[in-house]
This record gives C-alpha cells, sequence and structure tokens, in this order.
C-alpha cells in the first residue's frame, strides 16, 4: 500500500516539475503559462469531449505497448511493433474484403481475428530469429518493421487496390456490416474496450497464473529458468506472439472502426509511440492503461494549444519529453528509502531510531 | 368544426410564413456581423517550403481579412486525430468553415463527420468531390498546376544542356503523374529529343531517399530537376550542392539555392480560400467544385533566377500568355505513353477542365520510368 501511494505521488511530483519547467519556458516565449496549464487540463480532462478525444487516442497506443511489454516480460527488447500494426490492418482488410465473412459481429471478430494472427506470426518471427539463429530481436523487429511497410505498400498499391482509388492507393473497403462503430454513441470506438481488457487479462495472467509467473522466470533469468525446467524457447516464442496479436489487432481496429479500408494512412507511428508508453509503464500490463491515457491526453492537448495559443506542434512534444525525463528521473528515487535519502543528505540531523532501546 | 380548425391551421401557416419573411433578412444580416471562425489543418509542419507552407501562407493572408478568425493547426496525421481536430475546431472554438488541407482527410474523415455537422462547411484540398454521392457542406478546391510544371518544363529545356531531366516523386498517383508527363511535355517542345528520369520514393515525405533519387539522377547526367514530394526542400538542396540547376515546386524554394533555382510551380491557394470564405460570409451555397490554373489565379510561377537565359524567359513567357488567355492545352494528340501505346490521337485535345485528366494512369514517351 506505501508503495502504491509513493508510485503515485513519485509520478504527479514528475508530472509537476515538467509542467514548471514547461511552463518557465512558454513564459520566456511570451505565453501565460497559467493560460498554458489551463488549456492543457482542458484539451486533455476538461470535459466530455476531451474525454472522448483523448481515450480515442489512448486506444492503439495501449495495443501497440503491450507488443513490447509482454516480450519484455521474457527478457526481449523489442521495437518493431508498427510492422504488427499495419500487416494486423492489411490482414483485417484482405479478409474482410477477399472472403465472404458474414457481414455482422462474428464477421467482425473474424477479421479483427485475421488482423491478430497477422502480428503474431510477424513479431513471432522476429523472435523464432533471436531463439534458433541467434539474431538480435531489437534490431530484427525493427527492420522486419521496415519490411511488413514494403510488403504493405506493395499490396496495397498493387494486388488488393481497389482500382477507384486514384489519388490515395487503399484496399477496397470494408462492407458496412463488418464496421465497427462508437461506444453508446460516443466518438470513442470499441478498440478502447479491447485495449483495456487485453491490458487487464495480461496483467492478470502475468501476475496470478503459473504459466505467466514462469514467463517472467524466464525474463528475470533464463540461466535459472533452464535449470528448474521451464520451457523457455516455447515462453518466449508465446510472448511475442501475444505481443504481436495485440499490435496487429490494433492495427485491424484502426481498419474497421476507423479507416474502413487499409492505406498508407495506417502508417501513422503507433506501433513506435507504444514503446515509449510501455517503458514509461516498466512494462507492466496494468500501468500501461493510466500511461496511454495519459499519451492521449498529450495529444488532444496539444491540438488545442497549437488552436489557441499558436504554438507549434513540437511545443507539446517537448512537454511529453520533459515528462518522460522526470519520470524516468523520479526511478532514482523510487529504489531507495527516502528517509534514508533524507539523512545523508542532512548528516547532522540526529537519526530517530536511535532513541529507541 | 373541422372546418375551422383548417382555418386556424391556415392562419398559423400565414402568420409563420411572414415571420420567416420579416426575420430572414435579420437573421442573415447577424449571420454576416458575427466573424467567421475558419480552421486549417495541416499534414506536416507550416514550415516545409512545400506543400503545408503553401497553404500556411495563404492562411496567413486570411487572418489580415476583417471579420476572419483563423485557427491552426499541423503535424495532424490522416487518422481518427483529424476527425478529433475537426470536431475540436468546431465544439472548442466555433470554426463554421474548415480547410483540411491534406490529400487522406477526405475519404473517410471529412465524410465521416460532414453529416454530424450540417451547418459547418468544409472545404477539403485536391479531392474529387463528386454530386449526388457527397454532402453538399462538402467541397473540394484544387489548382491546375501541370500548367506551372508545363512551364517549368520549357525553362528547364532551354538551360539544360544534357538534355537529361529529371523529377523526384513521392507516388504514381494521377496528380503526380500529370506533373511529371507536363515537365516533360513542356521541355520537349523546346528540343524533341530531351528526356525525363523520374524515381518514386514511394512517400511523400521521406528526406533520405528523396537526397538519394535526387543524386542517382545527377550521377545519370541529369542537370535539371524538379520534384512533387511534400517539402521540396531536401532535392533542391542536394541538386544544388551537385551543381544542378532546380525548378521548385508548391512554394517558392529561392531561398535555399538562389543561384540554382530558375523558375517555379507554385499555389496560390488564397484566390480558393477567398472565393469559399465570401459564399460563407454571405450565406451563399457551399462552392462545392473549385478549380483553376494560371488564368484563375490557383497557381503562379516563381520568379526567374537569375541564370535563366533571355530565350528561355521569351518562350515561357509567349506560353504562360496563352495559357493566360485560355487558348493552350498541354495534352494534345498524337500522344503516346512510354510503351508505345496511343493515348490521344492526332487531332485530340483533353482539355484542362476535363475530368479524364485526373485519372491520368500513365507515363508519356519520353519519360524514363515505369509506374
Amino acid at each position: 500500500m506505501r508503495n502504491a501511494l509513493r508510485e503515485i505521488a513519485l509520478t504527479i511530483g514528475a508530472l509537476a516539475a515538467a509542467l514548471l519547467v514547461f511552463g518557465a519556458l512558454v513564459w520566456l516565449a511570451g505565453v501565460d503559462p497559467f493560460d498554458m496549464a489551463w488549456l492543457l487540463f482542458k484539451g486533455a480532462f476538461g470535459d466530455a469531449f476531451s474525454w472522448q478525444n483523448t481515450l480515442q487516442r489512448a486506444a492503439p497506443l495501449m495495443l501497440t505497448a503491450l507488443c513490447v511489454a509482454l516480450p519484455a516480460q521474457a527478457g526481449l527488447v523489442v521495437i518493431g511493433g508498427e510492422g504488427a500494426l499495419v500487416l494486423g490492418g492489411l490482414a483485417c482488410a484482405a479478409a474482410a474484403t477477399q472472403w465472404p465473412l458474414p457481414a455482422n459481429l462474428a464477421g467482425s471478430v473474424l477479421a479483427c481475428v485475421a488482423g491478430a494472427l497477422a502480428g503474431a506470426l510477424w513479431v513471432m518471427l522476429a523472435s523464432a530469429l533471436r531463439q534458433y539463429r541467434g539474431i538480435n530481436e531489437t534490431i530484427s523487429s525493427l527492420l522486419l518493421a521496415y519490411v511488413a511497410i514494403g510488403l504493405f505498400k506493395h499490396l496495397v498499391e498493387g494486388p488488393l487496390r481497389d482500382p477507384a482509388s486514384l489519388n490515395k492507393p487503399s484496399t477496397l473497403s470494408l462492407p458496412e456490416g463488418l464496421r465497427i462503430g462508437g461506444i453508446a454513441g460516443s466518438d470513442v470506438h470499441w478498440g478502447l474496450v479491447l485495449g483495456v481488457l487485453a491490458c487487464g487479462l495480461l496483467g492478470g495472467w502475468l501476475r496470478l497464473t503459473a504459466s505467466g509467473f514462469a514467463l517472467r522466470v524466464v525474463g528475470g533469468n533464463l540461466r535459472t529458468a533452464q535449470l528448474i525446467g521451464l520451457p523457455a524457447t516455447r515462453l518466449v516464442l508465446l510472448a511475442c506472439a501475444l505481443g504481436g496479436a495485440c499490435a496487429g489487432l490494433a492495427g485491424a481496429v484502426e481498419v474497421a472502426a476507423v479507416h474502413t479500408n487499409a492505406n498508407a494512412s495506417l502508417i501513422a507511428a503507433y506501433g513506435y509511440a507504444g514503446i515509449l508508453v510501455s517503458f514509461i509503464a516498466r512494462h507492466q500490463p496494468l500501468a500501461i492503461v493510466p500511461v496511454a491515457i495519459l499519451f492521449g491526453g498529450f495529444g488532444a492537448a496539444g491540438s488545442l494549444l497549437q488552436r489557441r495559443l499558436g504554438l507549434p506542434d513540437a511545443s507539446v512534444l517537448v512537454l511529453q519529453g520533459l515528462t518522460f525525463v522526470f519520470i524516468l528521473a523520479s526511478e532514482a528515487l523510487r529504489q531507495g528509502d527516502p528517509a534514508a535519502l533524507w539523512r545523508r543528505l542532512w548528516p547532522t540531523r540526529p537519526a530517530l531510531k536511535e532513541s529507541s532501546p | 368544426m373541422n372546418r375551422k380548425l383548417n382555418r386556424r391551421l391556415a392562419l398559423q401557416t400565414l402568420a409563420s410564413t411572414g415571420a420567416v419573411a420579416s426575420f430572414g433578412p435579420l437573421s442573415l444580416l447577424a449571420h454576416a456581423q458575427k466573424p467567421l471562425t475558419v480552421g486549417v489543418i495541416y499534414v506536416g509542419p507550416r514550415d516545409d517550403y512545400g506543400y503545408n507552407q503553401a497553404h500556411a501562407q495563404a492562411a496567413a493572408e486570411l487572418k489580415k481579412l476583417p471579420g476572419i478568425k483563423v485557427v491552426e493547426e499541423e503535424n495532424v496525421p490522416e487518422t481518427a486525430a483529424v476527425q478529433k481536430t475537426m470536431t475540436g475546431m468546431i465544439a472548442q472554438d466555433g470554426a463554421g468553415l474548415l480547410f483540411p488541407t491534406s490529400f487522406g482527410y477526405f475519404d473517410p474523415h471529412i465524410l465521416a463527420l460532414a453529416p454530424k455537422y450540417p451547418d459547418v462547411r468544409f472545404s477539403h484540398c485536391g479531392g474529387l468531390w463528386t454530386e449526388g454521392k457527397h454532402p453538399k457542406n462538402v467541397g473540394s478546391f484544387f489548382g491546375y498546376i501541370d500548367e506551372c510544371q508545363y512551364l517549368n518544363g520549357v525553362v528547364a529545356g532551354h538551360m539544360s544542356k544534357s538534355r537529361k531531366i529529371g523529377f523526384v516523386a513521392a507516388k504514381p498517383i494521377p496528380q503526380v503523374l500529370r506533373n511529371i508527363n507536363a515537365f516533360l511535355l513542356g521541355a520537349r517542345s523546346v528540343h524533341p529529343d530531351i528526356t525525363c528520369s523520374v524515381i518514386f520514393t514511394g512517400d511523400w515525405s521521406m528526406a533520405v531517399k528523396e537526397a538519394e533519387a535526387t543524386n542517382s539522377l545527377a550521377d545519370q547526367g541529369v542537370d535539371v530537376f524538379t520534384m512533387h514530394v511534400d517539402g521540396p526542400k531536401v532535392v533542391v538542396e542536394t541538386a544544388a550542392k551537385r551543381g544542378k540547376m532546380v525548378c521548385g515546386y508548391h512554394a517558392s524554394q529561392a531561398k535555399l539555392a538562389p543561384a540554382a533555382y530558375l523558375t517555379g510551380a507554385e499555389w496560390n491557394w488564397l484566390t480558393a480560400y477567398k472565393t469559399i470564405i465570401e459564399a460563407a460570409q454571405a450565406g451563399k451555397p457551399h462552392p462545392n467544385f473549385l478549380r483553376g490554373g494560371l488564368k484563375e489565379g490557383y497557381v503562379k510561377m516563381s520568379p526567374y533566377g537569375s541564370s535563366v537565359s533571355e530565350a528561355a524567359k521569351k518562350n515561357a513567357d509567349e506560353v504562360k500568355a496563352k495559357m493566360l488567355a485560355g487558348s493552350f492545352d498541354i495534352f494534345k494528340g498524337p500522344l503516346k505513353d512510354n510503351k508505345g501505346n496511343t493515348i490521344l490521337a492526332a487531332g485530340k485535345v483533353l482539355k484542362q477542365t476535363d475530368l479524364e485528366l485526373e485519372k491520368m494512369n500513365y507515363l508519356v514517351e519520353g519519360v524514363v520510368g515505369s509506374i
């Protein structure tokens, strides 16, 4: 309990520090820092519209962050979620337009499953290359993302292209019945629910089940895991497949809920943003949810800052960067006992414990 | 009883008609006096020396007009983010007119929002608004910038010594192919043996590939370049560094390479913006389909650079005068594609306004490259 409180206090402290520094920066640029802070809050969490805006931006990030977090739990640094996302989107569009899927919920689910499968196989490929051929998964997953984008463009501009898409090469559009709509009439689509569910289920799996624990042992110390007879390779492949499935699902949902077909607009760097989200959440699936919402909030607030104060888009990136630097810096305070740190800083102060018998 | 009710109904109808008739002009007046908030959305940075800068320049001019408030947002991707930006401009800033300027904003994003906000006008740049298919509060505008690329070609034709000119292009889509073809046809009007080598980078903004393409074309002997990518900065600077000449695109890049810059094809979006805004302020129907070239003031040429020869200027100015008079056609027969197929038989002409040209899917004879 005390730990949880400290985590929250540290995060809030880091946010406040970042805001202070950013406030000083915008003040130097001639913008009232209080105006800025008010707009930030209003844009991200101020009313129903802002919340919808924030949550919709957060939805794909939860799923792409899982593509980093799960392999990380197994001790792998995978940064190629973008590849899984675009192939997931492509597989969803291809399945929905090339096969006669039923035009109802079941069809939507099948199309999304196709996307998840494509993503799972793609990231599993990177981990298989590592497990069987000793190729560094960080490099290979990143390079495979470029291969995936190349494949995506080749298919969208070639064999799968809708001949009517003249200036914006796209696949055929998903039939109306297969598309995913908003939650209860809002603009936020069901991808958010899928993201929260995935974070919750996978977080629960890691914490509460034997296989989840085994995976964390593999990630913690591979030698120990092998010594006690855990199927390390299988667990690593599984973690990567699950992570890839999440990113693939993100792509499929983007296609089914937003773009209605697969086209180059899908390549919007959600996969790369997910890396940052996962690292800030320290690869904990449950922590990904609030971090992704914070990220979405930055996007939403940045939009309002640009429109109201005329600040350049880069200013929000500065704030985002500051926030993460402070959050990472607060790691230093997390490890040790703050009281001990205090005593070290002020050695003359008598320690309380000495008076007790 | 029945008749009485009918009479009352008729009276009511009459009275309400009167009310509408008397208040109608009043409400229109109120509408005109309220400042119009205009939202402009860019897909990239506003200072990219290219597509977005051309729009930002026009938006900066709009800010000087009375009764207009401009809200802007840059770097907005063609995802749900742009829908949020548009609804934000409408709900939070009270925008009555939106200029979402990137091609990919149209379908599905503008088309998804327009029916939800029937009182807001959406003016998209580049799209093809179609009667009966798209909502009435949506419109598209674009310019015949291939006229300027043709003039670029005329100047390039005069200035090239190697008789090889080059084009760095983003994607093999109709708008880009039309520019490539116009550039070559302009150059061939000077020397019929000129060839134009084209390299497609595959994306709108890919600095590394654009530099590689420019270098590789320069290695092949190309000495005049032009381009169709979102930000021509890299191509212009790379070509200048290699000691080659360059014709600009989107906005003027003369500042980046004053010695190498010959002339350039520039947008003049203010013309379209003003037409659309005036209609909104006067409460007139939304202009759904606007197209124009040099004559209508939708596009313009950069001033000639210092190295352009007198002969080139004279020739280009002559062609430009014909274009301004509306008596010049770029795409006329006999015209073949670079695979030998006949596109237009002798005597056939495609006018600038012909929608057939917005579906172009070929490179004309003399272009080295494939789609």
